[in-house]
């Protein structure tokens, strides 16, 4: 495999080394997370994060350094890098590295490759039961509760928010786990998608194909702003009615456009870190 | 305690059936297959559970508990009588053991009962419905098998009725699904795609057989021993080289150079994880595996 060639990343190795996760003599957690395999990509990946991406990121503070808990952010641009920098700011700059477990679209895990990548690093098809369980083993869940409306998003609408669902509502209230928003700013502009096209996608098994302004889906190298709040918990037992759980996720909707708005402050120099009410 | 095996001239069935006269059971096999050098303690007829000679053993030797182990198992097995053999095998086993008064009966089934899918959940319930069924005709028999042997559970409420889903099982033997996929020295994977595989040491999947028995359970249940492992993992741990096949080419139908067994809806077994939760067997029983998953491996890597 290709993938044995590349080099690892000494740090890298040393805070996935820090990671709360039993694993067994092949060096596999319960979950399938490879340890020699989540070295190896977040080693890949960490040159991204570092010097072709940059990730300013704000209130890592906010998330808790152990226990059960769920981010719920925005997605902003036309692939979920979002997803990616979020995972990236857990292993590689809080200061005890944690591993978010993301709830991805059902199409990742029918190609190849992305499967079995997406299959060793602990990253799963979102689905209630997937996500209960990771949640009583007191792991960390990253959840985009606009889904991929939230990515199908163009450009000239990425600080925007789409509906969000309710599960990731219902999850926290049955588990009692916090959860913590999350704003994230900058994908539309390395992406700047100026039109999706549906049935291509439907054809080739994805929802939909971005294009980009220069047409190619190559992200620019971008600086993104990344701000958690202040971890938000609810009470209840999971089965409200509709409206009294939507009133909750609402609350959490607020916060969110709240820290996009505040990270667009920030990337435009309005505001300084000072100026932050996370 | 009187116990009737079916199947007793399998792999597991012997294993189980050695492990209850070794703990004092009396041990009557069926098996229409012959088990030379059985040992003489057990009792062997060799009977088709489903023909009338199998029913007699029931009449006349009237044992107190039951295991069912006569099913057909193996994906690659396509002979027309396989559904017969699962599913009217189980129907007149589960018949005999109310008709002739068995206290405890016991149905041996498989976890993949639950089907390998792209977004099902890792680690299965017992409560979860059979969701794949329909694109594997060749394990539909096995789903159904294991359906109509718990419906016992309230259609007989008298008999103390327990399903067990087991893992794969690996060991000396060799024998099993899992045993003769990684036969070769070159063993095909799907490329791209690296699944869990979870698997018992074939000991182990015995000992729990015989626990079930012992503390009388009663309910549907999850068997497993070690976490699960990726499938390239333990090609290489047994001393194979994994071959990526492109799932296009297999789905293409030339399946047969690569993986000249298996069925084409075989392919998602090899793509996607079947993992279960067995912690409510753990809870009911106290069982413990013995074999971790080196261990398990190694046995089976010595007898290759």
């Amino acid at each position: 495999m290709l993938d044995n060639l590349l080099p690892t990343d000494p740090e890298v190795a040393a805070r996935v080394d820090a990671l709360d996760l039993s694993f067994n003599k092949f060096g596999v957690d319960p979950y399938g997370i490879a340890k020699k395999d989540l070295v190896r990509s977040m080693s890949v990946f960490a040159w991204f994060y570092r010097h072709y991406f940059k990730v300013d990121v704000y209130g890592l503070e906010n998330v808790p350094p152990r226990g059960r808990a769920i981010l719920v952010g925005n997605h902003s641009g036309g692939v979920a890098i979002d997803g990616a920098m979020v995972t990236g700011s857990m292993l590689l700059d809080a200061e005890t590295p944690r591993l978010a477990h993301a709830m991805l679209d059902k199409f990742i895990h029918h190609f190849p490759g992305a499967s079995r990548l997406m299959s060793r690093t602990g990253q799963f098809t979102g689905n209630p039961e997937q996500a209960m369980r990771l949640l009583r083993d007191d792991r960390l869940l990253l959840v985009f509760p606009e889904g991929a409306r939230g990515t199908a998003k163009l450009a000239k609408d990425a600080d925007s928010l789409v509906t969000f669902g309710t599960g990731f509502m219902r999850l926290a209230l049955e588990t009692k786990s916090p959860i913590i928003p999350f704003g994230f700013v900058g994908g539309g502009e390395a992406l700047p998608t100026v039109a999706n096209l549906k049935s291509l996608g439907r054809l080739l098994g994805v929802p939909y194909i971005p294009v980009t302004k220069w047409g190619l889906l190559v992200p620019k190298p971008t600086r993104f702003q990344l701000l958690y709040g202040k971890p938000m918990i609810f009470e209840g037992s999971g089965h409200e009615r509709d409206e009294v759980c939507g009133a909750m996720v609402e609350e959490v909707r607020t916060k969110i456009r709240d820290l996009i708005r505040q990270g667009r402050q920030l990337r435009e120099k309005n505001i300084t870190e000072a100026d932050l009410v996370l | 305690m009187r116990v009737l095996v079916t199947g007793v001239a399998g792999t597991l069935g012997r294993i189980v059936a050695m492990r209850l006269v070794e703990r004092g059971y009396d041990v009557i096999g069926i098996d229409r297959r012959p088990w030379p050098g059985a040992p003489e303690s057990i009792e062997m007829y060799e009977h088709d559970i489903r023909k009338r000679t199998a029913e007699d053993v029931f009449r006349a030797r009237r044992p107190q508990a039951a295991i069912h182990m006569a099913t057909v198992t193996h994906l690659v097995h396509k002979s027309p009588d396989r559904m017969r053999v699962n599913l009217y095998g189980t129907r007149a086993f589960i018949q005999h053991c109310q008709k002739y008064d068995v206290k405890q009966a016991i149905f041996v089934g498989r976890h993949t009962y639950y089907g390998a899918a792209a977004d099902s959940p890792l680690y299965h319930t017992e409560d979860e419905p059979p969701m794949s069924a329909h694109t594997f005709p060749e394990l539909a028999d096995l789903v159904a098998a294991d359906l109509y042997a718990s419906s016992a559970l309230w259609r007989y409420p008298e008999i103390t009725t327990c399903v067990l889903r087991i893992v794969y099982t690996l060991g000396p033997s060799k024998h099993g699904t899992l045993a003769s996929y990684l036969k070769g020295s070159t063993v095909p994977v799907v490329m791209g795609f690296d699944p869990l595989i979870h698997f018992i040491h074939e000991e182990d999947a015995a000992e729990a057989i015989v626990t079930a028995l012992s503390r009388k359970l009663h309910g549907v249940y999850n068997v497993s021993g070690p976490s699960p492992v990726p499938i390239s993992t333990i090609v290489r741990a047994v001393g194979g080289r994994p071959v990526p096949v492109p799932a296009t080419l297999i789905s293409l139908g030339l399946s047969r150079l690569a993986l000249p067994n298996l069925p084409p809806a075989a392919i998602d077994h090899l793509k996607y994880p079947i993992v279960v939760d067995s912690d409510a067997f753990k809870r009911a029983t106290d069982y413990q595996h013995r074999y971790d998953e080196r261990e398990t491996i190694d046995a089976f890597r010595a007898a290759r």
